[in-house]
C-alpha cells in the first residue's frame, strides 16, 4: 500500500486543549470568589467569608463550563463521558469530605489530653483537672475481648452448618433468625443481657461480663454472614478433590476450606469488632459506669470507651472544659484501637490468603 | 495390584431424574476403559459413580450392582470414605489446594487425614509419585512453593501424583487434558499409559482422538433426546469401536457424522 492511498477515517477527532482544564479551574476560583466577596459585603450579619461556600461555587461553576466546553470541541460522547467522570466524582469526594472533617475534628480536640496520665490513672477521685481513662480502656479491651471470644466460636460454626452442612427447614430459619438479629438495636440486646442476669443474680445487678452479651448478641451474626460469604467463595472442586482423596467431610471442613478461607474470615472478625466497640446504649445498663478499675468482668461495674466519653459530656463538673477534653481524647483512643484492628486485619490477610 | 470392575442393570439419578439408566459392563484391570459421547449422555456422572463421588451432590443416588474385585462397593456397610481411599480421581480443571505448597499437595492424602509419618518417609513418597506423574524434573527445586504456582499442564500432573500417592487400585480421570494445550495433552496421555501397569485406569474424554490413542476399551453412550436418560450403546475393543462398529449410531459418532 502506498502512503498516497492513506484514508483519514480514524482522524478528524478533536480533543480539549492541555491548558483548558487549569484555566477554567483559576476562573472559576475568581469567580467565586468576586461573587461571595459582593455577598458578604452587601450582608451586614457576614463577619467573614464562607470558604465552604466559595468551594462549592468554584466546582459547580468549574463542572458546568468544563462540560460545556467539552461538548462544543469534543462533541456529544465524549462531552457525556466528562460529564458522568464529574459527576462519580463528585459523589465520592461528597462521601469523603464528612469522614475526613470528623477526623481531623477528632485529632485536634483530642490532642490536648492525648498524654501518659490519659492512660495511666483512672478517675478516681478526681475532680477538674488529670485523671484519665486508664479503667476505661481496660474495661474495654476486657469487654470486647470477651464478646469476640464468644461471638467467633458461635459464628464461625454456624456459617460452617449453614453453608456445609444446612438442608431444609432448620437451615433456613437459621438463615432466617440471623437476618433478624442483624437487624436488634443495641439497646434491645442490652435490655436482654440485663433481662438475663437479674433471672439469675436479681435486680440492679451490673456486671462487665453481661456487656460482654449483650455485644456478642449484636457481634453474632456479622460474624456468621461474613464467614458464611467466605466459605460460599471456596470452590467446589477444593471440597471434591479432598473427598476423592479419601478425606471425610469433618477433614475437609477443618483442613482445606477454613484454611482457604481464613484470610476473609479473620477480614470479617476485625470488622465485626469494629463494629462492636463503639456501642454505648447497652453497656450503660449492663456494665453501668464507674470511675475506678475494675479488671474483674465477673463483679461490679465497669467502666468502657464509649460510655466514658458519654458519661464525661453528660456529667461535666464544675471545670467543664477539663471533661470536655477528656471526651474528645477518649473517642481518639477509640479510633485508635479501631484503627489498630483493622491494620491487624488487612496483614492477617496478607500473610494467610492463599499464594500463587 | 488394580481391580475388575463390574456394573449391573446399573440405574443413576438425581433426585427424581434418571440420568444413566441401565449399565451393564466389566473394566477390566490394567487396561484403560475410555468413556466416549456428546455432551450431557452421562459418562462424567457414571465414572462419579466408581468411588461414590455421585452421592456427594444432594439428592443423587444409585441403583444396580456395582462390585470391584466381586465385592459390592454400594452395600450399606461399606464406607464411601474407604472407597475413594482406594479409587482416586483426576478432575476436568486442575485443583490443587491453593494453601498448600507442592509437596503438601502431594502428600495431602495422608496429611488430611491426620497419617502421621517420618520426613524421610514422605521425602521418599514425594518424589516417587512425582516421579510417577512425570513433574519430579520439572519441580523438584521448588518443592516448597505453592502448588498454584505451576502451569496448567503442570498442575494436572500434580493433581495425578497426588491422586496416585495414596497409592489407590483405580484411577478415574474426568476430561483431565480438555483444559489443557497439546504438549500437556501428550504428556498426560503417556503418563495414562505409564499408569496402567499398575492401575485400573478409566478415562471420560471429547477427544476421539486421544480415545483411540490411548485407550484398550472403549464405550460408546448417548442420549436419545434432552431429559431422556443417557445409555450405553457399544462397549469393545478400542479398534473395533473406531474401525469397526456393530452399531449405527456408534459408527455416525466415531465418523463425524452424528446427528
Amino acid at each position: 500500500m502506498t502512503t498516497a492511498s492513506v484514508t483519514q477515517n480514524f482522524q478528524g477527532s478533536r480533543s480539549l486543549p492541555k491548558w483548558l482544564a487549569p484555566t477554567l479551574l483559576a476562573v472559576a476560583i475568581l469567580a467565586s470568589f468576586s461573587i461571595n466577596s459582593a455577598l458578604a459585603s452587601s450582608n451586614p450579619e457576614a463577619t467573614q467569608l464562607n470558604l465552604f461556600a466559595v468551594a462549592l461555587v468554584a466546582v459547580i461553576t468549574y463542572s458546568i463550563g468544563f462540560y460545556l466546553a467539552s461538548r462544543i470541541i469534543e462533541g456529544q460522547r465524549k462531552s457525556a463521558d466528562r460529564l458522568v467522570t464529574i459527576l462519580v466524582t463528585g459523589a465520592f469526594a461528597l462521601a469523603v469530605v464528612p469522614l475526613i472533617s470528623l477526623a481531623w475534628t477528632v485529632v485536634e480536640r483530642g490532642a490536648a489530653r492525648f498524654d501518659i496520665d490519659f492512660f495511666t490513672f483512672s478517675m478516681r477521685n478526681v475532680v477538674g483537672a488529670g485523671g484519665g481513662a486508664y479503667h476505661a480502656i481496660i474495661g474495654t479491651l476486657e469487654i470486647t475481648g470477651l464478646a469476640t471470644l464468644i461471638s467467633v466460636p458461635i459464628g464461625i460454626m454456624t456459617a460452617i452448618y449453614l453453608v456445609e452442612y444446612g438442608r431444609g427447614a432448620l437451615a433456613r430459619a437459621v438463615t432466617f433468625f440471623v437476618d433478624v438479629m442483624t437487624g436488634i438495636p443495641s439497646i434491645v440486646a442490652g435490655l436482654f443481657a440485663y433481662a438475663a442476669f437479674v433471672v439469675i443474680f436479681g435486680p440492679g445487678v451490673r456486671m462487665g461480663v453481661g456487656g460482654a452479651i449483650a455485644l456478642s448478641v449484636l457481634m453474632i451474626p456479622v460474624v456468621i454472614r461474613a464467614t458464611e460469604e467466605m466459605l460460599k467463595i471456596v470452590p467446589n472442586e477444593l471440597r471434591e478433590a479432598s473427598y476423592a482423596l479419601g478425606v471425610p467431610k469433618w477433614l475437609t471442613v477443618t483442613k482445606v476450606v477454613l484454611p482457604t478461607a481464613l484470610a476473609g474470615i479473620a477480614t470479617g472478625v476485625m470488622i465485626a469488632i469494629a463494629r462492636i466497640i463503639g456501642e454505648t446504649a447497652p453497656l450503660l445498663i449492663i456494665a453501668g459506669f464507674t470511675a475506678s478499675t475494675n479488671f474483674n468482668p465477673f463483679d461490679e461495674r465497669m467502666m468502657t470507651l464509649p460510655v466514658f466519653v458519654y458519661t464525661s459530656y453528660a456529667n461535666q463538673g464544675s471545670d467543664a472544659q477539663t471533661y470536655i477534653d477528656r471526651a474528645w481524647t477518649g473517642a481518639l483512643v477509640l479510633m485508635l484501637i479501631v484503627m489498630i484492628l483493622n491494620i491487624i486485619a488487612r496483614l492477617v490477610s496478607k500473610y494467610f490468603s492463599p499464594k500463587g | 495390584m488394580s481391580m475388575r470392575i463390574e456394573l449391573s442393570s446399573l440405574n443413576v439419578y438425581y433426585g427424581s431424574f434418571l440420568a444413566v439408566e441401565d449399565i451393564n459392563m466389566v473394566i477390566e484391570p490394567n487396561s484403560i476403559t475410555a468413556f466416549i459421547g456428546p455432551s450431557g449422555c452421562g459418562k462424567s456422572t457414571l465414572i462419579r459413580t466408581l468411588n461414590r463421588m455421585h452421592e456427594v451432590i444432594p439428592g443423587a443416588y444409585v441403583k444396580g450392582n456395582l462390585t470391584m474385585n466381586g465385592e459390592d462397593i454400594y452395600s450399606p456397610s461399606v464406607d464411601p470414605v474407604k472407597v475413594r481411599r482406594q479409587v482416586g480421581m483426576v478432575f476436568q480443571r486442575p485443583n490443587p489446594f491453593p494453601t498448600m505448597t507442592i509437596k503438601e499437595n502431594v502428600l495431602s492424602g495422608y496429611r488430611l487425614n491426620n497419617n502421621k509419618m517420618s520426613k524421610s518417609d514422605a521425602d521418599a513418597l514425594a518424589e516417587k509419585a512425582l516421579k510417577g506423574a512425570n513433574l519430579w524434573n520439572e519441580v523438584k527445586d521448588r518443592l516448597d512453593r505453592p502448588g498454584s504456582s505451576l502451569s496448567g499442564g503442570q498442575q494436572q500432573r500434580l493433581c495425578i501424583a497426588r491422586a496416585i500417592a495414596v497409592e489407590p487400585e483405580v484411577i478415574l480421570m474426568d476430561e483431565p487434558t480438555s483444559a489443557l494445550d497439546p504438549i500437556s495433552t501428550a504428556a498426560i496421555e503417556d503418563l495414562a499409559i505409564e499408569l496402567k501397569e499398575k492401575f485400573t485406569v478409566v478415562i471420560v474424554t471429547h477427544n476421539m482422538q486421544q480415545a483411540s490413542r490411548i485407550s484398550d476399551m472403549t464405550a460408546f453412550f448417548t442420549i436419545a433426546d434432552t431429559g431422556l436418560p443417557g445409555k450405553l450403546i457399544e462397549y469393545d475393543r478400542t479398534d473395533n469401536i473406531f474401525s469397526n462398529p456393530k452399531e449405527k449410531q456408534t459408527e455416525d459418532y466415531v465418523s463425524g457424522r452424528f446427528g
